[in-house]
């Protein structure tokens, strides 16, 4: 066979790497998209807390806090938070109604390393809002 | 069988009438995502989602993704107009749920 160095390197070039570390450009996109039913978000309105650095990049305390009075007249319906470089972007949803007392969840979040995580807010008037958060990871935690 | 473990909550048991009350939760599961990067990939193993209803209603829902941690831990506010037994289902990818009851007696 007379495989040209070129064409070898040409052939791994293309070829499709079994698992990548990072979720193929456009996944968080499009679970973004499909969360918020494809309309755009506005920023502000919406705080996400997370550690500056995480040393265990496998329990991330982050909390989500919103600007919502929560009585009759608004209150959050939903909340979501994507990882943008974990090897799949989707983290949790959360549904929230009138009894939810406060606008403000906590969780504990997985990311493979350092990172931008976005929490998503949606309000009972049909408003987007977003945030962001810049984590550092010491140790990553989706993979070992 | 349902295979999962008991939802661990800590919730008062007396509250005020539309007051707040934090809810925290603490569920055993490793949460495989069987996602593993340069080796062999391992079963998936994943809780799908968690319920806290009341007299059959959905107060708070949450559906999770590869990015919840191991042992899935919640901390949220809830509030109440009358006593109610809250139901805190989790259910995995598979189907099986455990849940647990709480009463909070609004007084």
């Amino acid at each position: 066979m007379t495989t040209s160095r070129r064409a070898f390197l040409a052939a791994l070039a293309l070829a499709p790497v079994p698992f990548a570390a990072v979720a193929e450009a456009g996944a968080l996109d499009r679970a973004i998209a499909e969360a918020t039913g494809g309309r755009t978000p506005t920023d502000g309105g919406v705080t996400l807390s997370a550690p500056t650095v995480a040393e265990n990049g496998g329990q991330v305390p982050v909390t989500v806090t919103v600007e919502s009075p929560q009585d009759g007249t608004l209150h959050v319906t939903a909340i979501h938070l994507f990882a943008t470089r974990n090897p799949t972007p989707g983290v949790a949803s959360f549904r929230l109604t009138r009894a939810v007392a406060k606008p403000e969840v906590t969780t504990r979040i997985r990311l493979a390393e350092e990172q931008v995580v976005v929490a998503i807010a949606e309000l009972s008037d049909g408003t987007l809002r977003r945030a962001t958060a810049s984590v550092r990871v010491t140790t990553g935690g989706c993979l070992s | 069988m349902s295979g999962l473990a008991t939802p661990r909550l800590r919730v008062p048991r007396i509250a005020r009438a539309g007051e707040a009350f934090e809810v925290r939760l603490l569920m055993e599961h490793r949460m495989e995502s069987g996602i593993r990067i340069g080796a062999p990939s391992v079963p998936r193993d994943m809780l799908a989602s968690m319920t806290v209803a009341a007299g059959g209603e959905t107060l708070f829902e949450a559906r999770f993704g590869n990015g919840t941690a191991a042992n899935p831990f919640h901390v949220f506010w809830l509030r109440l107009d009358r006593t109610a037994d809250l139901v805190f289902t989790y259910a995995d990818e598979q189907g099986r749920t455990a849940s647990a009851t709480h009463r909070v007696t609004v007084a």
